[in-house]
């Protein structure tokens, strides 16, 4: 499963899911650019990557920066191969009581952003006739979830976007895929609460958290060529907990 | 130095995989020329290349035909 002289694009690799793929492209002989919103982050980023590649900020949801960045990006590192829309937030409320905002801020950062960041990298793969677009839905954008309306809609609303786009570029060798974790054990299920937590855990058959490497394998499998004849699907990784 | 219509139809026959009397200047790259819509967008792609410029989507969604192509790159060129 060799990534040997090709190039990738994480968003969100500061930490958590982004980072562990990160890491696990670097494994396999990426060049891996990640991305944060601080500066610090990108610090980070740099830091963890070492020579194998490096951080830069990159707000997702600055379509001209966005642009800017990819261009650049490619002027310094050659075209992006594997693309990996990563970055997300969540702005958890019940619908009664979510406000604008909040609603707003998810689908612009989850959903709206993976369309700025695709059509910034796809004509570079178009021209190769090659490329790996992997989109990180989530198991709630397909079970829903209480009090996550705007994630599970931004969460579902990547996947319908894949198959859309697989569907488009699948003559040109590109492909376009979505791996949907369930609970794993980042900062952002950090902030579930104990009750929450054990819900949870009582509908995972498994009965643990996943690990963020368990979705950065799954993730480095779709990136790699033995991987081509696989487009506008999603892999769930999530220990049992839905059967989709 | 070839003339900015040469350049064009080369790139025509490239992107299309068509022969030189097909390219017509009435030919459309849809209808007559067997192009897709994501041949299209690849063909423009080309041709931002080859000129070195960009076409804004609104314009190049009139980029239909051989002429509409010539003429584009006529009116937006410095050489």
């Amino acid at each position: 499963m060799s990534l040997e002289n090709k190039v990738a694009l994480v968003t969100g690799a500061s930490r958590g899911i982004g980072k562990a793929i990160a890491q696990q492209l670097v494994q396999q002989g990426a060049t891996v650019i990640g991305t944060s919103t601080s500066d610090k982050g990108a610090a980070a980023i740099s830091d963890y990557l070492g020579d194998k590649g490096k951080g830069i900020a990159l707000n997702v949801t600055d379509a001209d920066s966005v642009q800017e960045t990819v261009k650049s990006l490619e002027k310094e590192f050659g075209s992006i191969d594997i693309l990996v829309n990563n970055a997300g937030i969540t702005r958890d409320n019940l619908m009664m009581r979510m406000k604008n905002d909040e609603w707003n801020s998810v689908i612009d950062t989850n959903l709206t952003a993976i369309f700025r960041v695709c059509k910034a990298v796809v004509r570079g793969m178009m021209k190769r006739r090659n490329g790996r677009i992997i989109n990180i839905s989530s198991v709630v954008g397909t079970t829903g979830n209480p009090g996550q309306v705007n994630y599970c809609a931004a969460k579902a609303g990547l996947v319908g976007f894949s198959k859309s786009l697989a569907k488009e570029v699948a003559a040109r060798g590109i492909t376009v895929n979505c791996v949907a974790p369930g609970f794993i054990d980042t900062d952002m299920t950090k902030a579930l609460t104990e009750e929450q937590k054990e819900s949870i855990f009582a509908n995972i058959p498994a009965a643990r958290l996943g690990k963020p490497d368990e979705i950065a394998s799954a993730v480095t499998f779709l990136a790699s060529d033995g991987a081509a004849y696989i487009t506008g699907e999603t892999i769930h990784v999530n220990g049992g907990m839905a059967m989709v | 130095m070839s003339t900015i219509e040469e350049r064009v139809k080369k790139i025509i026959i490239e992107q299309l995989g068509v022969k030189e009397e097909e390219v017509k200047p009435e030919a459309s790259f849809e209808n007559d020329l067997g192009a897709d819509s994501l041949d299209t967008v690849e063909l423009v792609m080309a041709l931002e290349e080859e000129f070195e410029t960009e076409i804004p989507d609104e314009e190049a969604e009139k980029i239909k035909t051989v002429q509409a192509a010539i003429d584009y790159v006529n009116n937006h060129s410095d050489d």
